[in-house]
């Protein structure tokens, strides 16, 4: 084994009933080659200092708990090792633009109700009977929605729109991304239920084409695609409500 | 203490200055700065238009003001937020589409990108040429 | 969820963008720097003459409006928008500004247009 050297790891420190504002705190962690930034958290934890907040579970980037800044970065942080970050000092930050309740967990409340609103569900086309057997889907029309089933609810895209850090009424770039992902699959039928949302100023409007969100998706969902190319899906809607009644878009 | 009737309050950070926290957004703020020139460009040919109406003089007048040292440092100025506008917008523009597939492939997005900087690059020399052609 | 109006004013901002990105810099270039420099082209290319049998041509005078209108519409847009970004409150009035500017050049230059050709 070789010796662990020491890496300082910073971190910015938040108890709602003692601080009227984060703090930054500093922590001499030893690390070894093979650390995530989530172990180094887990030491300061169980060594330093156990008022320390964080969330984790999986340990393996795909329960997307353990979103923070890393170094000013959007991050999952079980993904990103210390032996990268060397000489340090690190720092970590609770995912920007999200309230934080406490040391680096934040508030995600406001992102379940709108993953809730866009119904993230198959909705059928039309009523099928058992007897008529399963869906059949080409690899084509696979691909045209696989991408967007990958999203983890991490959160990091949140982190880099700062479209969502202005104005967090925002649905953002994630929770998009998964409406469009039942929004094109060939099975689902919901796309008029969702659109209202799409219209909205809170929905694709808000949207800048930053573009930051996919650069630090660690699930390669490419949320500002799914954002942007229902910008004319959106506009199409709002001419062609005109003709068609219904409002819908085809 | 930050409670709120006894309820701890969670915390938002501030969003100054945020466009400086990040290369990626220093480049976003640069490509939305072109719009500036793009304004400028506008009112240039705009101003021309209207001197045209006013007859020779005044459209001499135009031109001998696009003369002037001060205007060529502007047009450079404008001439290379142009080019960051055409680069920039190529490149988001694979963000914009929605996919596209030929002969059963998707399309990648960098194809996509450098068919809009190849369009741009034909388009320039096409205008190039056509002036090139009408000055004669 | 209200229907946001953001479709009327989207629509016209890509349309300049890709306008200004495919023909905007060798514009530039030609208007700006090298006719008055008489570098690469010649000066005659913009005199009296020349110009105003471009401004009477059909759909020559079309592209001008188009090009000048556009860009303007475009450039605004983005600026509305930056305005927001950089936390200046960004309300009726900034909005009135920006795109009434740009509605407004679109008037003046298609009035001048329109006084040439007549
Ligand atoms: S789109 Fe990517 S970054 Fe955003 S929540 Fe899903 S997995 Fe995370
Ligand atoms: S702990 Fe599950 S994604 Fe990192």
């Amino acid at each position: 084994m070789p010796e662990p050297k020491n890496i300082e790891i910073c971190v910015l420190r938040y108890h709602p009933e003692h601080d009227p504002e984060p703090a930054w705190r500093s922590y001499q962690v030893p690390c070894t080659d093979d650390m995530s930034v989530l172990q180094g958290l887990q030491h300061i934890k169980d060594e330093i200092d156990g008022t320390l907040g964080f969330r984790w579970s999986c340990r393996m980037a795909i329960c997307g708990s353990c979103g923070m800044m890393v170094n000013g970065k959007p991050r999952l942080s079980c993904q990103t090792f210390l032996r990268d970050l060397q000489p340090g000092p690190v720092r970590i930050e609770a995912l920007a633009h999200l309230p934080i309740e406490r040391d680096l967990i934040v508030d995600v409340g406001e992102f379940v109700n709108k993953l809730e609103a866009i119904k993230p569900y198959l909705i059928p086309r039309e009523p099928r009977t058992l007897a008529e057997g399963e869906y059949l889907q080409t690899p084509a029309q696979l691909e045209r929605f696989e991408q967007y089933t990958s999203c983890i609810n991490c959160m990091l895209c949140y982190a880099a729109c700062p479209e969502y850090g202005l104005n967090r009424d925002f649905i953002g770039p994630g929770v998009i991304a998964l409406l469009h992902r039942y929004n094109a699959d060939s099975r689902d039928g919901g796309q008029a239920q969702r659109q209202p949302i799409l219209n909205a100023e809170e929905g694709v409007w808000s949207c800048m084409a930053v573009g930051y969100c996919s650069e630090v998706c660690p699930k390669q969902v490419d949320p500002a695609n799914a954002v942007n190319q229902n910008k004319a899906v959106s506009a199409r809607d709002y001419f062609l409500r005109f003709l068609a009644p219904k409002g819908a878009a085809p | 203490m930050n409670l709120d009737g006894g309820v701890p309050r969670p915390f938002v950070r501030p969003m100054r200055g945020w466009w400086r926290r990040d290369p990626f957004f220093v480049r976003y703020m640069l490509r939305e700065l072109t719009a500036v020139a793009v304004l400028a460009y506008a009112v240039v040919l705009a101003v021309g238009v209207v001197r045209l109406s006013q007859g020779e003089v005044a459209w001499n007048g135009w031109l001998a003001a696009l003369r002037a040292p001060w205007s060529i440092v502007l047009h450079v100025l404008i001439l290379a937020a142009m080019a960051v506008h055409a680069w920039s917008w190529f490149q988001i523009m694979p963000k914009t589409l929605p996919m596209i597939f030929v002969g059963g492939r998707r399309l990648a997005g960098a194809t996509i990108t450098r068919a809009g900087w190849l369009a741009t690059a034909l388009t320039s020399i096409a205008l190039f040429a056509l002036a090139r052609w009408w000055q004669s | 969820m209200k229907r946001s109006n953001a479709p009327l004013f989207w629509l016209p901002f890509g349309a300049g963008g890709m306008l200004a990105a495919l023909t905007g810099t060798m514009l530039v270039f030609i208007t700006g720097i090298a006719v008055p420099l008489g570098w690469t082209l010649r000066a005659e290319l913009m005199s009296y003459p020349h110009v105003l049998a471009l401004a009477q041509h059909g759909w020559a005078r079309g592209l001008l409006l188009a090009v000048i209108a556009l860009f303007a519409w475009h450039a605004v847009h983005r600026i509305f928008h930056s305005l927001h970004d950089l936390g200046i409150h960004s309300g009726a009035t900034a909005k009135l500004v920006c795109y009434g500017g740009a509605f407004a050049l679109t008037v003046i230059t298609a009035a001048s247009l329109w006084s040439i050709a007549h």
